[in-house]
């Protein structure tokens, strides 16, 4: 017995040993940040990318014209200063004179309109293009000055310049074909090594026109669980990762070593109806369902209340009192009168669909409608499904419902003018056209007085809720957790990761 | 012609079957390379930028063109190559499976060396009260899932000690031996803890069949030692179905275990295909499942031929 135990002894005390060391045994490098996430990019062409993983990294490494701060403001970036022509027809840019590619050539207003024109090149693919289709020409009048004449008033197509997916490359380097095998920007930091879904090595830029960098550089693993990346967080392995999972999040600041930042972000949680299947085709019928729904139930029990109710406008400047729309608050009586009305006193079964995983709380969401429609007849049938096959049936507009998370913008524009205009690219998703709607967005589109924007964009949002052709749920979260002596991060509303270019480690 | 010839003239045969069934299969799944890369931004593809993304992922031309140029490549070794990594599958694939090879080893070792004892043991005191505790913990480890079992290793190591294997970072064996171990120790413990649980049930019950064999008898009868009747004599007539069991077990193995390579971040096999799948990466996903089959198709070949050398009376390929 005693020698058995004592065998026992020394095999867990090995396996401590053996794991201790290899803890122990981690490259220590003191100023590079040792980040983790969950999903890693897809690729490095930031013209291509529009997954939220590969434009986490490429904003680390890549600039656009302009970016926005965590206000969602407008500053510079490539771009020091910039002009709207009085009748929103020309956009004017004076480049940074010191901003640089990391081969440390600098950064000219060929390379803007090289990239611009890549962009808009229906051979380069990328998908941002839709964006873009207002400029009609550009022109480059000395090294540092770029003119983009516009064939419309396009005031939303600054915001769309700020984003990663119009950033500035190398003309060379498109001439070489080497964009999206070789990753060459202006950016902060430098991609020194890759592995896919492994993991990536940046070092600062010294040479960058933004500042300097406080720390050496970044080390990223790929931990592909989230549960996993909170272990590491608190043995330390790890010190800044960025979290999905509601549910992980709220236990990050139960660890007394670590910081949860949480930042509201524009993306929003919507039940899409499709209006072109019966039942859905009938207002009334949408509208039943609208208020049907408690929308603050969904959030606490798919979410753990880490978000907010929201209308369909969800950035700064344009959100309005969500308790103002039409039946926020639920009203079972209101609908099954509506139902009663429609002809459907009896409910009607219908088929949502959700992407497993995607968002973290996709299925969650599903089961409280379901439960909830269940109250005026509704039976709802849940469908999950891999994100890929879900994306399929989305774009093809082919469910009767589904639980989605859709991006969103810093303009209102930019965010619903696929959705909603009469030309826009996924009517086929929507299957609803509406002239009010239609309208409202050419109007918000050339308009540049500030507060009558507003005022048309908040006609439109009232509208949206009361055709009902989706229910707008909630604004979660954006979270990233680091320890106590990383400093400096400031996250923002579009989940950004370029806020790492001022952290330091104390 | 000998057994193990007709056996490596059907590995052709199975490979290109294998090789039709992924190739329609994963172009058959909905969605594409294309939706796979930009979500629901594809959407905003007009037809000529679609067109174009279809030429740069081979997916343009009718998938019977697609299939014999990849299978003319197959044929000169070459799987294709990889869209998300930018190299030949091939070079990826063998840069994974060391350590899918290993965590399989290991595993096994777990495996055998918990559960033989543990099933000898439980069947030399069948219906007692040791039994029963053994048979009680088998079904548990059966029936855990090894997720489970990785994500508590995970939490009560983090958590309760402040400890964890180096995770995101994968050291080779041979380039620190004593790091890769510390790294591989808990997966290979959490995945063999179930099979520790199979090779328990099937050892103990192929022993109480063995020990009630006349010979076992005899030999009893005759005095010799309980501890050898048990280790030489009866253990190695029982171990057939544990051969079997292993060799199974094995072959999923070396096709990589998917849950536990992403929860304890190792690039492995499995998480290369999953990713690969999730992604529609079609070479690679192609090129992981003919090596998986292969592989599997020589552990079985093995496994028979593992037969012989435990029970002579069996002769393969002469109708036993």
């Amino acid at each position: 017995m005693g020698r058995h135990l004592s065998t026992k002894l020394l095999s867990g005390l090995a396996l401590a040993v053996a794991i201790g060391a290899t803890a122990i045994a981690s490259p220590v490098s003191a100023a590079s940040l040792k980040m983790a996430w969950k999903q890693d990019a897809t690729g490095l062409d930031p013209h291509k990318q529009t997954a939220f993983s590969s434009i986490r990294l490429l904003e680390l490494i890549y600039e656009p014209l302009v970016r926005f701060d965590k206000d969602l403001q407008i500053v510079p970036a490539v771009a020091a200063s910039w002009e709207f022509a009085a009748d929103a027809k020309q956009i004017t840019f004076k480049l940074n004179p010191n901003a640089k590619f990391q081969d440390g050539k600098p950064v000219t207003a060929a390379d803007v309109k090289a990239s611009f024109e890549r962009l808009l090149d229906e051979k380069t693919a990328a998908a941002a293009r839709a964006n873009f289709l207002s400029i009609a020409s550009i022109e480059t009048p000395d090294q540092a000055t770029v003119v983009f004449k516009l064939s419309q008033p396009d005031v939303p197509l600054l915001t769309a310049m700020a984003s990663i997916n119009a950033a500035i490359v190398p003309a060379a380097e498109i001439t070489a074909g080497t964009i999206g095998t070789k990753a060459l920007g202006s950016g902060p930091f430098k991609l020194d090594k890759w592995e896919p879904n492994s993991k990536e090595t940046l070092s600062a830029n010294k040479d960058w026109a933004g500042g300097k960098v406080a720390i050496d550089g970044i080390d990223i693993s790929v931990l592909p669980d989230e549960t996993a990346i909170l272990a590491a967080l608190r043995t330390k392995q790890v010190d800044f990762a960025l979290i999905n999972d509601p549910l992980v999040a709220t236990l990050v600041p139960k660890e007394a070593s670590l910081v949860l930042n949480r930042t509201p972000v524009l993306a929003y949680h919507v039940l899409q109806m499709n209006p072109s299947r019966k039942p859905m085709d009938v207002l009334a019928v949408r509208q039943a369902i609208s208020c049907a729904i408690d929308r603050k139930d969904v959030l606490d029990t798919a979410s753990v209340g880490e978000g907010k109710v929201t209308g369909p406008l969800t950035m700064p400047g344009y959100t309005s009192d969500a308790s103002a729309l039409f039946c926020y608050k639920q009203d079972i009586a209101k609908a099954k009168k509506l139902m009663a009305d429609a002809g459907f006193a009896n409910g009607f079964t219908a088929t949502v669909i959700a992407a497993n995983g995607e968002p973290a709380t996709a299925a969650a969401e599903a089961q409280v409608l379901q439960s909830q429609l269940a109250e005026i007849g509704v039976k709802l049938n849940i469908k999950m499904m891999e994100l890929n096959v879900y994306v399929d049936a989305w774009l093809k507009g082919d469910f009767d419902m589904a639980v989605a998370l859709n991006g969103g913008r810093a303009d209102p524009y930019s965010m619903y003018n696929r959705y909603w205009t009469k030309t826009g690219n996924l009517q086929k998703v929507t299957n609803y056209i509406d002239d009010t709607l239609d309208s409202l967005m050419q109007k918000g589109r050339v308009e540049t007085d500030p507060a009558k924007r507003k005022a048309i964009f908040a006609d439109f949002e009232k509208h949206l809720v009361e055709v009902s052709p989706w229910v707008w749920l909630y604004t979660s979260y954006s979270y990233t957790a680091q320890q106590k002596n990383v400093q400096g991060f400031v996250p923002t509303p579009e989940g950004s990761l370029f806020g790492l270019s001022k952290v330091t480690l104390q | 012609m000998s057994y193990l010839a007709r056996r490596l003239l059907t590995f052709p045969l199975v490979m290109l079957g294998v090789s039709i069934l992924v190739f329609v299969a994963i172009r058959l799944v909905p969605g594409d390379a294309i939706t796979a890369m930009l979500g629901t931004e594809a959407g905003l593809l007009t037809p000529d930028q679609r067109a174009a993304l279809a030429a740069y992922f081979g997916i343009d031309k009718p998938i019977l063109v697609q299939y014999w140029s990849w299978l003319l490549g197959v044929l000169q070794g070459d799987l294709g190559i990889s869209v998300i990594h930018g190299k030949p599958a091939l070079t990826i694939i063998l840069e994974r499976f060391p350590l899918t090879l290993q965590l399989a080893l290991m595993s096994m070792c777990v495996a055998l060396l918990v559960g033989l004892p543990a099933g000898v043991f439980a069947a030399t005191r069948n219906e007692r009260m040791s039994d029963l505790a053994v048979r009680i913990f088998a079904m548990i480890g059966q029936s855990t899932p090894n997720f489970v079992v990785g994500l508590l290793i995970i939490y009560a190591l983090s958590a309760g000690f402040g400890i964890l294997p180096t995770m995101g970072e994968f050291t080779p064996l041979f380039t620190d031996p004593l790091r890769n171990l510390g790294q591989m120790i808990l997966p290979a413990i959490t995945l063999g803890f179930a099979f520790a649980a199979s090779v328990t049930r099937i050892s103990r019950s192929a022993m109480l069949d063995v020990l009630s064999d006349d010979y076992v008898r005899t030999a009893r009868s005759k005095g010799v030692p309980k501890r050898s009747v048990i280790w030489r004599h009866a253990l190695p007539n029982a171990l057939i179905p544990v051969v079997t069991l292993s060799g199974v077990e094995f072959g999923y193995l070396l096709g990589g275990a998917v849950l536990v390579e992403q929860i304890y971040a190792l690039p492995g096999l499995g998480r290369l295909v999953l990713e690969a799948i999730l992604q529609r990466d079609y070479a690679l996903v192609q090129g992981c499942v003919l090596f998986i089959a292969f592989n599997f198709m020589v552990v079985n070949l093995l496994v028979d031929l593992a037969y012989v050398t435990l029970d002579p009376r069996i002769r393969l390929g002469e109708g036993n």
